[in-house]
């Protein structure tokens, strides 16, 4: 994406979830030809943005919805989670870390 | 003068001061069901984000740095509004955060803590180290940060203050470095090749010319 040093990720989730598909991968969860796939399928879409600043957005729906293909997290289980650890962030202090436990609905 | 300093500002606080957007929560929810799983180990992928940390935008803080050794103008605009002459260069980030630029002088030496990776400048300086996450620095560098600055092999003339800034999800620092001597005539291009990223956490100096060729 860039020769010059200009950011190739926007901010460190996308960084992490580039990192664990990687990972993922390497542990042979999937093949890089299934990724290819469903993160084309995503790119796709119709709505997405056009200047493709949203492609990290795209890479976090392929993962979910592979993870949901291979039957190793579903869709209702991944957003429940999702609001919990927003949760949790809402009800942690500045300054101490932010954990799943903090959530106050646990 | 707007004086953040330490303890006054961390009184303000104490509630919401945390939030994850969805995408930040649904790499956490991914995450969380790949440990319980087992098919994810944390220090793995900390282990390949530091790989990539390098590609990800210290250089875009670098550039700010030396703009503002070179050019008084903008020097002054960075110390009045962070957040405006950062954005001059296409360096904003996406959350609306605002930054402030604490100027590293013979006085004061300037050093930019915060456990929470949401609370970096991540527009500037790219993705936090892993060490910048860590509870120890935080807690460490706000009771002894002169010995943490020697274990980054930093020593400071014991009359140089050191002023330690807590980031907030609403405000994060950028420490601009000392100009080091002898790169007088030097382009802006040659001065950012000295500005580390550690020195913009201040937990580095700038380079000396030679070290940056």
């Amino acid at each position: 994406m860039s020769s010059e040093g200009d950011p190739v990720f926007p901010e460190p989730w996308a960084a992490e979830a580039f990192a664990m598909t990687v990972h993922l991968h390497a542990r042979g969860v999937f093949s890089w030809t299934e990724w290819a796939a469903a993160l084309s399928a995503e790119v796709h879409r119709p709505g997405r943005a056009e200047d493709g600043s949203d492609y990290f957005d795209c890479w976090v729906e392929a993962l979910s919805a592979l993870l949901a293909a291979k039957g190793i997290a579903d869709a209702d289980q991944i957003l429940g989670l999702q609001r919990s650890w927003q949760r949790a962030a809402e009800a942690t202090p500045h300054g101490q870390p932010i954990e799943l436990a903090n959530d106050p609905e646990r | 003068m707007d004086d953040h300093h330490y303890d006054a500002h961390d009184d303000h606080h104490h509630h919401h001061d945390n939030r994850y957007s969805d995408m930040q929560a649904r790499v956490r929810a991914l995450e969380t069901v790949l440990m319980e799983k087992g098919l994810v180990d944390p220090a793995a992928i900390d282990a390949i984000v530091e790989t990539y940390e390098t590609k990800v935008g210290p250089r875009n803080g670098a550039r700010v740095v030396a703009k503002a050794w070179s050019d008084p103008d903008f020097a002054d605009w960075l110390r009045r509004d962070a957040t405006a002459a950062i954005a001059s260069l296409g360096f904003t980030g996406r959350q609306g955060e605002h930054m402030r630029a604490v100027f590293n002088a013979d006085e004061t030496h300037n050093l930019v803590v915060c456990t929470l990776c949401s609370c970096y400048p991540w527009s500037v300086l790219g993705l936090p180290p892993v060490w910048y996450k860590a509870p120890a620095y935080r807690s460490r560098a706000v009771i002894d940060p002169r010995g943490v600055l020697a274990e980054f092999g930093v020593t400071l003339p014991q009359t140089q203050k050191i002023r330690v800034w807590d980031s907030t999800a609403e405000l994060r620092y950028l420490v601009v470095p000392q100009r080091p001597s002898g790169t007088e005539g030097m382009s802006e291009a040659e001065l950012a090749d000295l500005v580390t990223r550690d020195s913009m956490i201040g937990t580095g100096l700038a380079l000396a010319p030679e070290a940056g060729r």
